[in-house]
């Protein structure tokens, strides 16, 4: 068994009230920072626990916490970022569905770090009982003291507040949320200036992720050098892995982080091997926007080594044979998946989603959208790969923001790993609606007896 | 269900009002704005879909521009900017649902309904749309209800059949938080 460190206690019954968190030694963060330690003390914690922000991006949160500028007479803001709309990904709305005062928790002691007395939770809009869940887990918490004024007689100020979002995957991007949070459309800023120098309110700000902001609790319950000792290398502590797709027990997994991918997807304590008896096709490791591996290349590198859960093993290769950590949404795709057919899928997710500000990306994923369905109906030429990996490099870099990479990477990786399939839906589009592609070379290194489907 | 046709004067009752002015103390002197997205899942809640006069009359109450109303309420997909039938089935129709089976759920509904995605049963109870992913890929596929989202999770057409059977014979459940 792996340690665990966020979900510890996510069996015992109540541990969503504040009472029984509170019994399991909840809270014990936010005394220990309030009264032994300074608000340097706390984020020189963080930035030696080599906590990497959990959203996607991997970028230490300490160095992040470090940059925020504290000029005289300004006040200065916390917003975590709980929209979570990246697809593949949902250990947000699990912790916050089932330990919500983790996250308070967290809140206050990095609120306290940062010096905001403010403090905001963006929760994406469908999530309403878990703004629910929340609201009444803030409201207990405050009731005991641990919000409010003067708490736990430090002198410390802070409130805390939940903000709905409105069904928008661009304000999980943090200008885009601040933007949001502002009452505005979610449109990304142009950086600089970064918002650790003018972000809410152009005050300085700093947005973390749900369970970067969760994993500040053991930190500092802990201390530092404890949660640097779980993990691998530069990628320290646990993550939230939300495992989909085609498994026999999908679900959310707090991992070690360098655990072996093979035994995250086969052994019974993770998510038991693939489902219906079948075998692996492909994985997305790190939600949508991460390049596409086939099995053979998600369980070893290119190398021959085995390929670990971690933000370097999972890299390894760059994107001709690696992929990414992401934010952990690890979808595994069977032997019956068309890969065509959910390039589609996901390119139409990016054009739906794309705020429009920028042209290559707002009409780049239309036309890759337009190509792809094309492709998957039976109505694709040759030419439409090279156009695909065209339109793909045109978008990617030349955007505000990264949505325009996140839409670039799964078409491109798709038609870099998986070309032959998609070369086949050109040459057979009559077959291609028939029946799908199946496993051809990419079958993972566990074959069975049966004979891998004919190309 | 749908409370006001466009002619129709709007007064919000003293309940919404109480509860906009508590959202507003989130938030600094003159930042009001931001109590938009909030105050019009409230509206939405209340009336079913924002229509322009009440877009307009939020925009009175936070002392906004009506255009910022209405460029908010387009960019956000939860508002529907037309009446919607009671409950709106929402379905998931992105790539990890579809691995479980999204696409046959979607086609499932629109048979049982008999009605196209975007389009209201004729007693005015139902309409469904695909959405994009909503964050529960592991328990796929999914469809939620507003207004008080609750999540409907591994469906399968024999769970939908009965979900639509009871959502005729009863009104929404409460949320399923656990």
């Amino acid at each position: 068994m792996g340690r665990k460190l966020l979900l510890e206690n996510i069996n015992v019954p109540g541990i969503n009230t504040f009472e029984v968190y509170r019994q399991h030694g909840g809270y014990r963060a936010v005394e220990k920072a309030l009264k032994t330690m300074s608000t340097d003390d706390v984020v020189e914690e963080v930035k030696k626990s080599g906590l990497r922000g959990r959203g996607g991006a991997g970028f230490p949160t300490g160095m992040k916490w470090s940059f925020l500028a504290k000029p005289e007479g300004k006040p200065r803001y916390l917003v975590c970022n709980g929209d979570e709309s990246e697809p593949g990904t949902f250990k947000d709305r699990f912790l916050m569905t089932h330990i919500p005062h983790l996250l308070i928790e967290g809140m206050i002691v990095s609120s306290y770090a940062l010096g905001a007395k403010t403090s905001y939770i963006y929760v994406r809009g469908e999530m309403m009982p878990q703004i629910r869940i929340l609201e009444r887990a803030i409201a207990e918490a405050k009731n005991a003291g641990f919000l409010g004024k003067n708490i736990l007689g430090s002198g410390y100020d802070l409130e805390l507040y939940v903000q709905p979002g409105g069904g928008a995957y661009i304000c999980g991007e943090e200008t885009a949320l601040i933007e949001s949070l502002e009452g505005k459309r979610g449109n990304p800023r142009i950086k600089p200036p970064f918002p650790a120098i003018s972000g809410l309110y152009n005050c300085p700000t700093v947005v973390n992720n749900v369970e970067s902001i969760a994993a500040v609790v053991p930190i500092i319950n802990d201390g530092a050098d404890e949660y640097a000792k779980v993990g691998i290398g530069r990628s320290t502590g646990t993550k939230l892995i939300s495992a989909s797709g085609n498994l026999n027990k999908p679900g959310v997994y707090e991992i070690e982080l360098g655990i072996p991918v093979e035994e995250f997807i086969y052994s019974d304590e993770y998510c038991g091997g693939i489902a219906n008896g079948k075998r692996l096709k492909a994985v997305v490791a790190g939600g949508s926007s991460v390049p596409i591996l086939p099995a053979n290349l998600i369980l070893k590198t290119a190398t021959g080594e085995s390929r670990l859960m971690s933000y370097e093993s999972l890299a390894e290769g760059g994107f001709a044979t690696g992929s990414m950590m992401g934010s952990g949404g690890f979808v595994a795709f069977d032997e019956d998946q068309c890969i065509v057919r959910n390039t589609w899928n996901f390119s139409r997710f990016y054009h739906h989603e794309s705020c429009g500000q920028c042209s290559p990306c707002r009409e780049g994923t239309g036309w890759m959208e337009k190509v792809l369905h094309r492709l998957e109906y039976g109505h694709g030429k040759m030419s439409d790969l090279d156009l695909l990996v065209d339109v793909a490099k045109k978008i990617e870099g030349n955007t505000i923001c990264p949505l325009g990479d996140a839409a670039a990477w799964p078409v491109a990786s798709a038609i870099r790993h998986f070309r032959d399939e998609f070369e086949w839906h050109v040459s057979h589009p009559a077959e291609a609606i028939e029946r799908n592609y199946g496993l051809a070379r990419y079958a993972d290194p566990l074959p069975k007896a049966e004979t891998v489907a004919a190309n | 269900m749908l409370k006001i046709s466009k002619t129709d004067e709007i007064i919000f009752t003293p309940e919404l009002i109480a509860k906009f002015n508590e959202i507003l103390l989130r938030y600094p002197e003159d930042k009001q704005k931001s109590a938009l997205l909030p105050v019009l899942h409230l509206v939405q809640a209340e009336y079913g879909w924002v229509s322009t006069p009440l877009m307009d009359k939020v925009a009175d109450f936070l002392n906004l521009k009506p255009i910022e109303v209405y460029e908010v309420a387009s960019f956000y997909t939860m508002f529907f900017l037309k009446p919607q039938g009671k409950y709106v089935l929402e379905v998931c129709r992105t790539g990890p649902c579809c691995l479980v089976g999204a696409e046959k759920i979607m086609t499932h509904i629109e048979a049982k309904l008999n009605v196209k995605e975007g389009e209201i049963t004729p007693d005015g109870l139902f309409s469904w749309r695909g959405v994009e992913c909503l964050a529960a890929c592991g328990m796929g596929p999914v469809l939620q209800i507003g207004p008080d989202y609750t999540f409907y999770e591994n469906l399968t057409a024999d769970t939908v059949d009965d979900l639509i059977d009871r959502l005729r014979l009863t009104t929404v459940e409460k949320a399923q938080i656990i």
